[in-house]
């Protein structure tokens, strides 16, 4: 526990009558992928929003790197280095990709009220910006407006983004989602060579993808943490395969 | 293979006019801008001072729209009371004035700030008290959002009116008059030319002041906080302090505009911060096109000729003004810019 980048302990989020987090504990160490899944409404979302700061659990605590953050808010939570992709991409559309990242550039370098040089030219966005587009495979497409990728393109692009913030965490939601089986290899090998850098918590549907990428696995139903352990564990688990694997 | 393969559907830009259009957007807004200092030069020299006024008039509301688009085009504050800090600067040159002239102080406790005729004294007040005005309703209005913002703002703006319209002391609804221009060192203000040129000046430096702005980094905030806040946020970049900042620098502009409004007509009142007002300027920006640098230049042109020659003809004359601003929004959603030079490249 004392090693881990991301702490949850327990977690409590309920919406009236509807439990949607209940008493989540689990931890991110360096260097691994750490999946989260859970059938449809198992509250994965609501967690993930809890952990970015869109959403105020109603008890329990998050730690990034030793230092408490669940009171802090979404742009706090970026700055200490909680970097996160969407599962429906969000991103400015009439900008291009470039542009895109480099406003998560921008914000490493502290604060954004700087009215006069021209960020065009700016040599110490640039660099890290075209860095991490360069990670992601996607430099061909820097002077692309994101409207006019592909949607295998645009999920790079929002890892590229999070990436730009040089995080010490990834929460990635459901980076594969509505990718074809080619595009989510492709993306399944890419995010293989980032987890060494930088740790990830990654909620996916796509199986064949956490199986391959994730150390550790915990499985959310209810609202509720019902198992944890490596591919093999989860996959010999009957609750989960009861639950969730569907026999 | 989700490389550079994948066809795109939508049909493409045709990629080889790409460097022209920007060329003939350089070209349309010195085009404007020439138009409006040549203009009014034939007017002085033909002896004409009616139409140099007339641009000294144009010029200010497009500036004062230029304040506007910064909130309304840029950040995508959609502010209904920016007659506000119009109207507040027109009191600021008002008021100031009234005291120079009486030789009474504006303040008498606990400080003394006296009264002032310099029009550079006038313009650091004006900025600093339409600054000031703009943090406080901005506070408060942005942290609502759409149709709630639009309201809220127009509620302040209307509360600024009763009060204005209601205190005796600065002439309450009949307004209040300058009785001698404002002046700066060295310079002969009452000369018509001359004054156009100042509110050129003012032009010139809001729209250098504007693209600038929104070239750094600043502005690249403001850009990405309209476009899509939460993947602001997720960059680390707090969206509700940039657009607050905008929002204030916006109504400095406005407020500037104003200031030399009321110094033009030698006579502030509160129509100049009636809702009348907010819904011009708003409609020049929609005219000359929404978040473009020089759209309210040429939406003011737009406006301040319709009103002019359809003016002359029939008092009805919004009516038409309506049927264009109809068509603008129906078929020229980038309105006259978007029209005139093309659209705005990523």
């Amino acid at each position: 526990m004392t090693d881990a980048v991301l702490t949850l302990a327990h977690l409590n989020k309920r919406f009236g009558a509807l439990q949607a987090t209940r008493d989540v504990t689990l931890d991110l160490r360096p260097g691994e992928i750490h999946a989260l899944i859970g059938p449809n409404g198992a509250g994965k979302s609501t967690l993930i929003a809890q952990i970015a700061g869109s959403l105020k659990p109603d008890s329990g605590g998050i730690h990034l790197a030793g230092q408490e953050i669940t009171s802090l808010s979404v742009a706090q939570r970026a700055r200490l280095g909680l970097g996160r992709s969407f599962q429906v991409s969000s991103l400015a559309e009439p900008l291009t990709v470039l542009r895109n990242v480099m406003i998560a550039t921008q914000a490493l370098q502290g604060h954004s009220f700087r009215f006069w040089k021209p960020v065009h030219r700016d040599e110490s966005l640039l660099t890290p910006a075209t860095a991490a587009l360069e990670r992601m495979e996607l430099t061909h497409r820097a002077d692309t407006p994101v409207s006019e990728l592909s949607h295998g393109e645009r999920r790079q692009v929002e890892v590229a983004c999070a990436l730009a913030l040089t995080p010490r965490v990834l929460l990635l939601d459901e980076p594969m989602a509505g990718l074809g089986p080619e595009g989510s290899a492709r993306l399944t090998e890419l995010l293989e060579t980032l987890k060494h850098e930088v740790p990830i918590l990654l909620v996916e549907h796509d199986m064949d993808a956490v199986f391959r990428l994730a150390d550790r696995i915990s499985v959310l139903v209810a609202g509720g943490v019902i198992a944890h352990g490596d591919s093999a564990a989860i996959r010999a688990n009957p609750q989960v395969r009861e639950a969730y694997l569907g026999d | 293979m989700i490389k550079s393969t994948t066809p795109s559907l939508a049909p493409r830009r045709v990629p080889t006019p790409a460097a022209s259009w920007h060329d003939r957007k350089h070209l349309v807004q010195i085009g404007l801008l020439a138009v409006l200092l040549l203009a009014p030069l034939s007017a002085y020299l033909l002896g004409h001072v009616y139409y140099v006024n007339l641009a000294s008039r144009l010029t200010l509301i497009a500036m004062a729209a230029v304040g506007l688009n910064l909130a309304i085009g840029y950040g995508g504050m959609v502010s209904f009371g920016h007659a506000a800090y119009f109207g507040l600067g027109g009191y600021v040159a008002g008021i100031s004035a009234y005291h120079a002239f009486d030789f009474t102080p504006v303040i008498g406790w606990p400080i003394v700030i006296p009264g002032s005729d310099s029009m550079l004294a006038i313009w650091l007040a004006t900025m600093l008290v339409c600054g000031l005005l703009a943090l406080v309703i901005g506070t408060v209005s942005l942290r609502t959002s759409g149709v709630y913002f639009i309201m809220i703002t127009l509620a302040f703006a209307q509360m600024v009116y009763y009060f204005a319209n209601s205190w005796p002391t600065y002439g309450g609804e009949d307004g209040l008059p300058i009785y001698l221009r404002n002046s700066l060192p060295m310079v002969d203000t009452q000369d018509p030319l001359t004054f156009f040129l100042i509110c050129f000046g003012g032009l010139v430096m809001s729209l250098a002041l504007t693209s600038r702005i929104m070239k750094s980094r600043f502005g690249a905030a403001l850009t990405m906080a309209r476009l899509n806040e939460t993947r602001l946020a997720t960059a680390g970049i707090a969206p509700y302090p940039i657009r607050l900042v905008a929002f204030v620098i916006s109504a400095m502009i406005t407020g500037l505009a104003g200031a030399l409004y009321a110094d033009l007509n030698g006579f502030v009142s509160p129509t100049m911060l009636s809702w009348h007002m907010s819904g011009e300027l708003m409609v020049i920006v929609i005219l000359g096109g929404v978040g473009r640098l020089y759209g309210p230049l040429a939406g003011a042109i737009l406006f301040v000729m319709m009103e002019t020659l359809l003016g002359g003809l029939t008092e009805y004359w919004k009516l038409f003004l309506g049927l264009v601003l109809l068509l603008v929004v129906l078929f020229a959603k980038h309105g006259v810019m978007g029209w005139l030079a093309g659209r705005e490249r990523p």
